[in-house]
This record gives C-alpha cells, sequence and structure tokens, in this order.
C-alpha cells in the first residue's frame, strides 16, 4: 500500500526528522513566537495609528483583524521556507544524509516527499500556535476560520515544494542571498499589511503571482468570514505550484544523487 | 638581552589591531557582492513598505500621535537605527563564532604577534566600517526622498555607528566564548526582533500599554532611535541627546572591556 503512490515511503524519513527534532524542540517552538510578535507590534501598536479599513466585503474592519490573517500566512510561508531551504542544503551538501537514504529501499522520490513534508508540518506546527494566539486575543470572527488550517498548509506546501527544488541548484551558502532577494519583498509586498489597492495597478498584476498573495487572501476571506467561489482557483494555484515542485524536486535530487 | 631586544620592536596595539583589520579589508574585498543584497535593499524595502504602504493609512488616520509629521518622515530614522543594530550584530556574532569554528580565522591569527585584544579591536574596526558603510548608504536614501527635516542630520551617520558599535562590542565578546551557534539565534528572536519592534520603532511608545513603558525606555536601541529622530527632524533636546549618548557609549566601552578579557580566556589556552 505505502507503495502505491511514489514517493510515500519517505514517511520512513518523515519520522527520522521527527525523532531528531525532538531534543531541539525549543527551535521550532521559538519559531512561533515571531509572527506573535509582529501580530502584537504591528495590529495592536501600529493598528491604533491606524483605526479602521477596508475588509474583503469593503466593509471596515480593525486594522489588527485585517492584519492578522496576513501574519498567519508568514508564519505559514517563513516556517515551510527555513526547513525547506537552508536544513535541505545542510544536509545535502555537508550531512551527507540521502546518500545513506539512498541505500535503504527509499528512493529519490522518496526523499523529496519526504523533506517537503516535513516542512510542510513544521509550517503547520506555526500556524496552529499562530491560530491559537488569534483566537485568545479574539481576532477571529467567522466559522469559516476552521478551514484555515488546511489553507494555511497549502501555503506551506506550494512554498516547501518550490523551495527544495530551487534549493537543489544553490552553490554555495552565497546562494542563499537569492532566497532572501524574493523572500523579503515577497513578505513585505504580498499585501500582508495593507491592501493591494494602495499600489498603481501594474504592480497589483506582478504581486497577484506571489503564492504569499493568494494564501493571505484566502486566510483573510476565511478568518474574516466572506469567503467567494474565487478562493478555489487561488487554492488550485497553491496546489499546482506543489505539485511542480514536488515533481521537479524528485527529478533534481536523483540527478544529484544517482549520477 | 637579543630576545628582549626583539622584543622591544613589537608594535604598539593600535598598528596591531590595523593589521588585523587590513585581513578582513582583504577578505571583503573578495566577498563584498553577496551582502550588498541584505545590507542595502533590506533597510530600502522596510522603507518602502513600512513607510510609504503602511504609511499611506496612518496618514489617512491623522499623524498627530507622531507629532504632526507624515509616517514615512517618523518612521525612516528608525529603519536607520534598527538597520545599524542588525548590522551590528550579525556581524559581531556569525563571524566571530566561525573565527574559533568555521573558518577558524581567529585561531591562524592566533599564531601570528597579534594578542587576542588585538584581534578583537581589528575584527571590531571591520564592523565599524560596515556599519558605517550600510548607514551612510540608507542616510543618503533618507536625503534623496526628502525624509530629513533638518541640518542636525549631518550627525545623523556618527548616531547610526555608536548605535551599532554599541551592540556589536558586548556582542563580539559574547559570541566568542560560544561553542553553539543555538544561542546565536535566540538573541536574534528574543532580543533583536522584540527590539525593533516595540522601541519605539515603528509607533510611538506613547501606544504601548503603561507598565510596558519603563521597558521600551531601557532598551539600547531606544536610545539610538531617540537620538536618530531628534536628528532628523530637528526636535533634538540636548540634555536627552547627551543622556542617549552616554547610555550608547557605556554600553560600548563595557562590551570592549569585557571582549578584551574574553577573547583573552578563549585564544590563550
Amino acid at each position: 500500500m505505502s507503495s502505491f503512490f511514489p514517493g510515500t515511503r519517505g514517511v520512513r524519513l518523515i519520522e527520522r526528522h521527527a525523532r531528531f527534532y525532538r531534543k531541539l524542540w525549543l527551535v521550532v517552538a521559538s519559531g512561533a513566537a515571531e509572527p506573535a510578535f509582529y501580530l502584537l507590534s504591528v495590529g495592536v501598536g501600529i493598528g491604533a495609528l491606524i483605526g479602521d479599513v477596508a475588509g474583503p466585503g469593503g466593509q471596515p474592519v480593525p486594522y489588527r483583524e485585517f492584519v492578522a490573517p496576513g501574519l498567519l500566512a508568514v508564519s505559514a510561508l517563513n516556517g515551510a521556507l527555513n526547513d525547506a531551504t537552508f536544513n535541505i542544503y545542510g544536509r545535502l551538501k555537508f550531512e551527507k544524509l540521502y546518500d545513506a537514504v539512498l541505500t535503504t529501499p527509499l528512493g529519490a522520490r522518496d526523499v523529496a516527499f519526504a523533506e517537503i513534508g516535513w516542512a510542510v508540518l513544521r509550517g503547520m506546527m506555526y500556524s496552529v500556535s499562530f491560530l491559537i494566539v488569534m483566537a485568545v486575543m479574539g481576532l477571529i470572527s467567522s466559522p469559516w476560520a476552521v478551514f484555515a488550517l488546511p489553507a494555511a498548509a497549502l501555503v506551506s506546501f506550494a512554498t516547501a515544494a518550490i523551495g527544495v527544488w530551487l534549493t537543489t541548484y544553490m552553490k554555495s551558502w552565497q546562494n542563499f542571498e537569492y532566497v532572501m532577494l524574493v523572500a523579503l519583498p515577497m513578505f513585505l509586498f504580498s499585501g500582508t499589511f495593507y491592501p493591494l489597492s494602495v499600489y498603481p495597478h501594474v504592480i497589483g498584476v506582478i504581486v497577484a503571482w506571489s503564492p504569499l498573495y493568494q494564501g493571505v487572501v484566502i486566510l483573510r476571506d476565511l478568518v474574516l468570514g466572506a469567503p467567494s467561489a474565487d478562493l478555489l482557483w487561488r487554492a488550485g494555484y497553491l496546489i499546482a505550484l506543489g505539485v511542480l515542485g514536488l515533481a521537479m524536486a524528485g527529478r533534481r535530487i536523483a540527478k544529484l544523487l544517482l549520477v | 638581552m637579543t630576545t628582549i631586544a626583539a622584543l622591544a620592536k613589537l608594535p604598539g596595539s593600535v598598528s596591531m589591531s590595523v593589521r588585523a583589520f587590513r585581513c578582513w579589508l582583504v577578505m571583503y574585498r573578495r566577498t563584498w557582492r553577496s551582502s550588498v543584497w541584505s545590507s542595502v535593499f533590506g533597510p530600502l524595502f522596510y522603507l518602502g513598505a513600512m513607510g510609504y504602504g503602511l504609511g499611506s493609512l496612518v496618514d489617512k488616520n491623522g499623524t498627530a500621535p507622531l507629532g504632526g509629521v507624515p509616517y514615512v518622515v517618523f518612521v525612516a530614522p528608525a529603519v536607520l537605527g534598527v538597520q545599524a543594530m542588525n548590522s551590528g550584530l550579525t556581524n559581531a556574532m556569525f563571524p566571530v563564532f566561525g573565527g574559533i569554528h568555521w573558518n577558524k580565522i581567529y585561531l591562524a591569527a592566533r599564531a601570528t604577534m597579534l594578542r587576542p585584544a588585538d584581534i578583537y579591536r581589528g575584527h571590531l574596526l571591520f564592523i565599524g566600517l560596515r556599519i558605517a558603510m550600510n548607514s551612510a548608504c540608507f542616510v543618503v536614501v533618507m536625503a534623496a526622498f526628502g525624509l530629513i527635516r533638518s541640518w542636525w542630520a549631518v550627525l545623523l551617520l556618527p548616531a547610526a555607528v555608536l548605535l551599532g558599535v554599541a551592540f556589536a562590542t558586548p556582542s563580539a565578546a559574547w559570541a566568542v566564548t560560544l561553542d553553539n551557534q543555538t544561542p546565536m539565534n535566540y538573541v536574534f528572536r528574543f532580543g533583536a526582533l522584540p527590539m525593533m519592534l516595540f522601541s519605539g520603532t515603528f509607533f510611538p511608545i506613547s501606544q504601548l500599554p503603561a507598565w510596558l513603558r519603563p521597558l521600551a525606555y531601557a532598551t539600547p536601541l531606544w536610545h539610538g532611535v531617540a537620538l536618530c529622530r531628534g536628528l532628523s527632524l530637528g526636535d533634538i533636546d540636548p540634555g536627552a541627546a547627551a543622556i542617549h549618548v552616554a547610555y550608547l557609549t557605556t554600553m560600548a566601552a563595557a562590551g570592549l572591556w569585557l571582549g578584551a578579557r574574553t577573547y583573552r580566556r578563549r585564544l590563550y589556552v
């Protein structure tokens, strides 16, 4: 059964990571604190200077309710991205973990499946803790928010899959400057902190390609209780990115390790 | 007798520190490209997103809590301060740790006639140079975008460098003692990030709950940002400025004193 889908034997490798990180739980747990700090600072501090902004349906919402789902998407993205880039590179180049893995019945696709799966799990840990903070602060106003966790998982999936794929092209640690080159502007300009309407229309067209932007829109509409059929194709875009990354990552890892 | 004569010719500690500094310059000349991105464009993005993007929402709601200036003018000196702090911390922690554990440049330097304090001060000179380069870029951008309101702003660069160095000296003194890199990540996550978010940077401290304000006033970042903001807006109070400068200078000096000791303990095994 486990070999019916290509790659699913990678569950064993996920188990290995889970055992490994049991000792480093503080590193994982403290990663969840970061977006919570942002929520307190931006949501509460700057929010008081801003007052109300236009929500998804055009109705005014307090700024902290507007920004919280955006930061939820960021935490889903960050959790997955850090694991899918820096850690994969370390395992590939220095720990030689995959050379060891390939001497077992696991193959390159299993490795891709496992690494992306593990990064998604980490992203989801961050998302869950962030959702708890949001609930405690009273920032969840709609029952649609039950779909927020799966939606955040899609953000993590798309990020992790593309991240692992691109990491296979990295030649040195200096290349990770390119990760920052993409991640920081994405973080700041994907409609996380303010509506896209403050930009000229042309920039909006570019931003729409950002998986973070699509995730922010999905999560904001769900948490603020204004979902529409649009969300399905946005989710479809994230899934398509994830599947593309997963397939390409498997091929690249095979090429790097089996030649 | 000959040994004593040879020892007497050892250069003074300033010239020895400059030698250690020049070693860092040689390395930087080969790798500077990869640092341009994070040190120059990073703060620019923050200014664009926080200052102009978020600022458009803030200004719509009225700028009385900011002292009547547009949000981007209020936030720009704070981004300068945050950038100086981050340059100080990143350059004083990971390369120092690496000097012992990764590229082991400190261990190589130890084999020369450089003493631990020379290695430390030479490295600090380089860190100070990096802080000054990054800050200068940002001050030029502030001026180009018309975000500077006073001639006092000619002192922005030294103020930012003082702020960065105040963070750099104690961080390097501490990083050299480490055997594990994880604690450095905690400094960023639980030290630098909360300071950046709550020290009167992106919003005035008066927005914080009353019990949190004394804590925010006690942080070095607040002193640095208050100094930079006063210089940039031109409403600087000489007494307050003297306190900010004294605070940051004391911190930098305490770090220098400490570092000479920790480096010595670490490098003279």
